[in-house]
């Protein structure tokens, strides 16, 4: 659906983009992470055709982006970091204006009307959006995006400045859209990316560091997945039977913790799922468990890890990830 | 390109611009009508013609806020991203300020019966004087138009297009003051040629060239196609 080869732009003598290439399947919901700076919205902003690229090449399904504009930007809408809105239109008159300006063939009113109602604005349609807030704004703007139907959205911080009902809100209607479009989201909130897409681009520095589906990348850049349990029970019995369990590499304890309990460290052996047999046995030696978790990192931590990394760090992280064929399964039990 | 006709055509209205440009145009229209109907004169080319000069400094209040309002709101995002060609955009907005600056001079339909109704007049006289300033202020528009898109900042883009205004208003004094000079008498050919105001002032005498069409509708292209040019620059900066 999207295709983007060799993108690099430069303003002047600063490299924004770098040699960005990926490419994105029809109903993909695409994550694009990245520190401020980092060239997402640059890059957000080629795809749509508002800049142009210094070398490379973008293409929405099948239409190159500089060849043929109008059939390529016909299959996107297009929300930016601040929603480009004539604050002197009402928000119905904005949209329409919007339907106008797109040239969209369904009927007028009721698809307005279909708008108005999944970005949940149609209770301020004939305010003036310079008196609305935020919020409101930001919907106004996603609603346009919306108008016409097309196939791709790109959503630069889609949430940024909602309530949090309103982002939950907004992250559901992203994720229903996603059955039948394909979407770009980028945001600062990892647990945004995390809940909303199925697949991760990280950018640092104008690079693409990483490009994979959420479950991998966290297994790639956890460098030891390890289980973490506390139990209260005889602590050298408990660790001596878990460490012959099939499957457990190594067992260690990490101390007294709260409320008489102590915590130990399980590392399993690669690819090898021992949890069900870690829970049983402690359970069978009359011990219990208080609680019992995986101890890869969240995708903040890989967010931090990756972009704080310099280059041949991350090269060596991701490079490590080849070797590592662990289970992608991440989960939590208690 | 309708949508942004429309659109920019409203936003004359929604904001007070169109209000106090018409109301200052049409107050002294009525004066001049007043003065030239006072003294007897059944002349509707000196009233037409006596605009041309205001328009040098109205025309830059219509034009200032064009492209400039758009890149300062971030909204030219939604334009340029929206599946439509840049010279419809371009055109949308020329044609809104033509539209403002046209609706200006309704009120000498109004004159002209005033006369009609007590001399016999040659209505053709009306219309070729009507035409010329027109044409006049079409130019003045997509100048005014194309300085817009080169700066973020209102003021900025009418005070440009005002000095570049008096500039060419002065083309002709600028051809005087060169003409004996021995090395650069032949620029007095070229200020000559970009004298708007003795280019439109053919029309007041009836004179019919499609020359001067020509002329105003050309440097009027030129000017779209340079706003054309400054949006799409913008992409690739």
């Amino acid at each position: 659906m999207i295709s983007v080869t060799g993108l690099s732009k430069r303003y002047g003598t600063y490299l924004a983009v770098d040699d960005v290439s990926f490419n994105i399947e029809k109903g993909e919901i695409i994550g694009f992470l990245g520190p401020n700076g980092a060239g997402k919205s640059t890059i957000m902003n080629i795809l749509t055709g508002y800049l142009s690229m210094t070398k490379g090449s973008v293409s929405i399904d099948g239409y190159d982006i500089v060849d043929y504009p109008e059939k390529a930007k016909k299959k996107i809408g297009y929300l930016p970091e601040l929603p480009p809105l004539y604050t002197d239109m009402k928000v119905r008159e904005y949209l329409n204006f919007i339907y106008d300006l797109k040239g969209v063939k369904f009927p007028k009113k009721p698809h307005i009307d279909e708008v108005l109602r999944l970005v949940k604005i149609d209770n301020v349609q004939n305010r003036l959006i310079k008196n609305l807030s935020k919020g409101y704004r930001q919907r106004v703007g996603f609603g346009a995006a919306l108008v016409g139907n097309p196939d791709v959205l790109v959503l630069d911080e889609p949430t940024v400045g909602l309530d949090p009902k309103q982002i939950i809100e907004i992250r559901n209607l992203i994720t229903k859209l996603g059955k039948n479009h394909t979407i770009i989201l980028s945001s600062h909130i990892l647990s945004e990316i995390q809940t909303v897409c199925d697949r991760i681009i990280i950018i640092n520095r104008g690079k693409l560091i990483a490009d994979d589906n959420k479950q991998d990348l966290i297994a790639k850049i956890s460098k030891d997945r390890s289980l973490v349990a506390q139990i209260i029970g005889d602590e050298n019995k408990v660790i001596e039977e878990i460490s012959k369990i099939e499957g457990v590499l190594n067992v260690y304890s990490n101390g007294k913790v709260d409320g008489g309990a102590f915590e130990i460290v399980i590392e399993p052996m690669k690819g090898a799922d021992v949890r069900t047999k870690v829970f049983n046995k402690t359970v069978g030696l009359g011990a219990s468990m208080l609680s019992f978790k995986d101890n890869s990192m969240s995708l903040e931590q890989v967010f931090l890890r990756l972009t704080e990394a310099t280059d041949s760090e991350v090269e060596a992280m991701l490079s490590n990830i080849k070797e590592k064929t662990g289970d992608s399964e991440e989960g939590e039990e208690e | 390109m309708r949508a942004v006709f429309k659109r920019e055509f409203k936003a004359y209205f929604t904001t007070p611009i169109g209000y106090i440009v018409l109301c200052a145009f049409y107050a002294y229209l009525g004066l001049m009508f007043w003065t030239t109907y006072g003294a007897g004169v059944p002349d509707i080319t000196g009233i037409i013609s006596g605009t041309s000069v205001i328009n040098f400094f109205f025309i830059p209040i219509l034009t200032m806020r064009l492209m400039c309002e758009d890149r300062r709101q971030k909204v030219d995002q939604a334009l340029l991203t929206a599946p439509v060609k840049l010279i419809s955009i371009v055109l949308g907005k020329f044609l809104a300020a033509f539209a403002v600056f046209a609706m200006a001079y309704a009120p000498t339909v109004i004159f002209e019966l005033v006369f009609a109704s007590k001399v016999s007049v040659n209505v053709m006289t009306y219309i070729y004087s009507l035409i010329g300033v027109l044409l006049l202020g079409a130019t003045l528009i997509s100048i005014g138009m194309f300085i817009s898109c080169l700066t973020e900042s209102t003021a900025v883009a009418a005070i440009l297009a005002i000095v570049v205004n008096i500039v060419f208003m002065l083309m002709s004094m600028f051809s005087d003051a060169v003409k004996d000079n021995k090395w650069f008498g032949w620029l007095s050919k070229v200020f000559d040629k970009l004298d708007f105001i003795t280019a439109s002032e053919n029309f007041n005498y009836s004179i019919f060239r499609f020359a001067d069409i020509i002329y105003f509708v050309s440097i009027t292209a030129v000017f779209v196609f340079l706003s054309v040019r400054s949006l799409e620059k913008r992409r690739w900066s």
